[in-house]
């Protein structure tokens, strides 16, 4: 894909921006709380940053940073008290609006006729805010909304969760170095999807937040912060601030083509490269924010009267999750990892009409053995059997 | 009711059909027709592969025993040919071929059939070209059987 | 046509109606038949080729087609084999027993398409059950259609499904019927052979045939290149796929076949749509 430009959010003249100091940002907090929202954002645990309820700023990372590459991720501590100056941890949004485990319904037999009734789980909606989410992330959840909202069916928890969710976006002040969200289209500047975004500007005269409404109820919320009205230079310092991430970036995934590129190469001997490293432990698709696999657990309970069905997240990795009677269509390394990454970056755009991808890069991060995405598409790509646009999956078969 | 000439026969069955009129007319020079009882054996697994059939009604089933049992193989019906090792050397037969209901069929003469080949290349090449698409076609159903199609 | 969407009697579409059990009966050595009705007897319209999923209480719960009449949505007709936990537990069902049931899901057979034209029909093993209410549909609205050959294959002559009515269907003069197995003892009158051999007799006019097949992939996989030697045109084929469903509504993901999904893209695809994957390996 041609690197685009990503689209500068042009203030209407209602949306005024406004800054924010560092108190500002903690009666912002107070006020989602004060408003019934739990305040999810992040926190440093157990040596990552994780997403997890937040009360006050000093709760937030405030003076953390990370090291990020195939494989790694550390934590190392800032020379200033930047709010936001990380990136991404391994935690995606998608596990409050999508949670890993939950009771779909429990059901009760009767002792006479063994016929049994049905109670469905009620459908838990919290109202929720998130604080700190990454233009990717934005990405991310537009994904999962065409994913659980778009088609004929509607998966009602997931649909209930984010009507209650308000949105404070962060632009990214920096980049990882598994970065790619440009390559992707997806950031690293907020563009939409956002009730409220926060570009943290920090120098040796001020720490302060350009506020910036994308909804009626961010709006609403701005207004009661009583912040000062931004300049133009701020905004313009916001803008360069974004820009310069942007410079940052070193990932890059060429995405011309893709679909073809992946489906006309589905015997590419690269398969069976990264087969070879991929121990196929689910990490990439726990991680990713978009993935979106469950399944379902039936259980009872001992005296066998009353039985329960769980919805679990799943991985396209394991054996099961292919598995029809006589085995699993899927049994090496070599076809899961190609389901996953031909459904992630090709048959997601059959499906849905987007990417799956939306180049956060936690897949890289989080893989034990550092395998990385943006590689083997390059790989695949430079020696490809058959360019991209000239291609059927059939004529890659044709030497069998 | 007509009754049919070999090389009229001949000039209907696919097998056949494109053939040169004179080619067929050769054929049937060869061949004669023969009838079975239900139960009858048409070939003999070791014996000498001294003629071929094309079956003309009722069908013959290719039979083998393994461990004391008899197994069909492969069924062969009207239109079809029975028999292709008189073709090759030591021209014998590898399965027993039994009539499943009575059955009629045209006989052709092996040897006098070869002969015309080693003759005539080009008798011999329309020949071996149809006969090699039948022991392909049944090759190919052999291993399709062997992966056991409705696991 | 659009076939028919599911019974909403939940808000979730994951939570089953009960069914009762009305019937079970042996088909083959391992394969049985159930007929279902559901909960107060309510009428459940279906399109031939579309699945339901069956729970069993606290076992799990499978995708099963529907093998009965569509012109008949008084009950539910399902035949399975035993092959995992929640089918070798569903051998033990007797009448009066509960199960839960969500469907119908899923694509059609393009019967309507077809009429007018031949009809060839082509089931291997247990493929025969999806496409039953096919030739149940066919046989009802016979002058619809011009020729109809219906080709069946199974291993032996103990493994063939349904043998009665194939009986019965081959008796009619107006339907030509052919069956053949892989191997059979000397007491076995019929074809010995695989499937793929019936195509090349097969009374049909292959510029003017609509072809559905099922059963295992290899199975569709040597029959399609067959048809396509006989001069069948992709966009004249059907078949239907199987693969790993827990959800059946195209939201857990298991069921993906490069860009479909089996449970709401299929089972029932034309075969041009599908052609691409077909043979790629564990895909």
């Amino acid at each position: 894909m041609a690197r685009r430009t990503p689209k500068t959010h042009t203030p209407g003249p209602d949306d005024a921006p406004m800054l924010l100091d560092v108190e500002g940002l903690g009666r912002l907090i107070a006020l989602l709380a004060e408003e019934g929202y739990v305040v999810l954002g992040p926190r440093v645990r157990d040596g990552a940053v994780v997403y997890d309820e937040v009360r006050r700023v000093a709760d937030l990372p405030v003076g953390w940073t990370e090291e990020q590459a195939p494989g790694r991720y550390r934590l190392v501590r800032r020379d200033d008290e930047a709010v936001f100056g990380f990136t991404l941890g391994p935690h995606a949004w998608k596990r409050s609006l999508f949670p890993p485990r939950r009771r779909l319904w429990r059901a009760e037999r009767s002792e006479g006729d063994g016929a049994f009734t049905i109670a469905e789980e009620p459908v838990e909606a919290p109202k929720q805010a998130f604080l700190g989410v990454r233009a990717c992330e934005l990405a991310a959840i537009a994904v999962q909304d065409r994913v659980f909202m778009g088609g004929a069916y509607v998966d009602p928890v997931y649909a209930a969760r984010r009507a209650n969710t308000f949105i404070v976006a962060v632009n990214c002040t920096q980049a990882a170095a598994t970065c790619f969200c440009a390559s992707m289209d997806t950031g690293p500047q907020a563009r939409s999807g956002f009730d409220l975004a926060l570009t943290e500007l920090l120098d040796d005269d001020r720490h302060v937040f350009l506020l910036e409404a994308g909804t009626e109820t961010g709006r609403s919320f701005a207004a009661r912060l009583s912040a000062a009205p931004a300049v133009p230079e701020d905004v313009a310092a916001a803008r360069a601030v974004v820009a310069r991430t942007a410079e940052a970036l070193t990932r890059t995934l060429d995405t011309d083509g893709i679909r073809d590129l992946l489906f006309g190469n589905l015997d590419h001997p690269r398969w069976d490269e990264v087969a070879s490293r991929c121990l196929a432990c689910t990490n990439c698709t726990l991680v990713c924010p978009t993935c979106f696999c469950s399944t379902v657990e039936d259980t009872t309970d001992l005296t066998g009267a009353v039985a329960e069905r769980w919805q679990t997240w799943d991985s396209c990795f394991t054996m099961d999750f292919s598995y029809i009677h006589g085995g699993s269509v899927r049994k090496t390394h070599r076809a899961r990892y190609r389901q996953w990454l031909t459904h992630k970056l090709a048959s997601w755009i059959d499906q849905f009409g987007t990417s799956g991808c939306v180049g956060c890069g936690r897949c890289i991060t989080w893989c034990p053995v550092g395998i990385d995405l943006t590689e083997e598409v390059r790989a695949i790509r430079e020696s490809a059997d058959i360019p991209p646009h000239t291609t059927s999956a059939n004529q890659a078969q044709a030497g069998r | 009711m007509k009754i049919h000439t070999i090389p009229e026969i001949l000039g209907e069955v696919p097998f056949f059909r494109d053939l040169k009129p004179e080619y067929r007319e050769f054929l049937a020079g060869c061949a004669r027709n023969v009838h079975f009882k239900a139960g009858e054996f048409l070939l003999l697994a070791g014996k000498k592969a001294t003629h071929f059939y094309l079956i003309r009604e009722g069908h013959v089933a290719l039979e083998m025993e393994a461990g004391n049992k008899v197994f069909s193989i492969q069924t062969i019906g009207e239109g079809q040919i029975l028999g292709w090792s008189w073709l090759v050397p030591p021209y014998t037969w590898h399965y027993d071929a039994r009539a499943v209901e009575p059955v009629s069929a045209i006989s052709f003469d092996a040897k006098c059939v070869r002969e015309k080949c080693e003759k005539d290349p080009v008798f011999g090449y329309e020949l071996l070209k149809r006969f090699s698409r039948l022991i392909a076609e049944r090759l190919m159903a052999t291993r399709i059987q062997m992966a056991d199609l409705y696991q | 046509m659009q076939p028919p969407t599911p019974l909403q009697t939940a808000a979730h579409p994951m939570t089953p109606v009960s069914g009762r059990v009305l019937r079970r009966r042996w088909e083959t050595d391992d394969t049985f038949t159930l007929d279902i009705e559901v909960a107060g007897g309510r009428p459940f319209p279906f399109a031939p080729g579309q699945f339901n999923m069956l729970y069993l209480f606290g076992v799990g719960e499978v995708p099963i087609s529907i093998s009965g009449d569509p012109d008949d949505p008084s009950k539910l007709t399902h035949t399975t084999r035993e092959v995992g936990v929640v089918t070798r537990a569903m051998r033990r069902l007797r009448p009066g027993d509960t199960l839960g049931v969500r469907g119908p899901f899923g694509s059609a057979w393009p019967v309507s398409e077809a009429e007018g034209r031949d009809v060839v029909v082509i089931a291997g093993g247990i493929g025969l059950a999806p496409l039953r209410p096919v030739v149940y549909h066919l046989m009802r609205h016979r002058l619809r259609y011009n020729r109809i050959v219906i080709l069946y294959g199974a291993r032996s002559p103990e493994d063939i499904l349904y043998a009665k009515e194939l009986g019965q269907w081959s008796a009619r003069l107006d339907v030509e019927v052919l069956v053949t197995v892989d191997r059979a003892a000397r007491r076995w009158r019929g074809n010995v052979g695989v499937i793929t051999r019936l195509i090349p007799r097969a009374p049909f006019d292959p510029e003017n045939v609509v072809a559905m097949v099922c059963g295992p992939e290899i199975m569709m996989s040597f029959t399609v290149l067959e048809l396509h030697r006989r001069g069948v045109a992709s966009e004249r084929i059907h078949v239907s796929m199987e693969r790993n469903m827990k959800c059946a509504i195209g939201l857990c993901g298991h069921c993906q076949y490069g860009p479909h999904f089996i449970c709401k893209d299929g089972p029932v695809f034309r075969f041009d749509a599908v052609e691409d994957l077909f043979r790629v390996r564990e895909f």
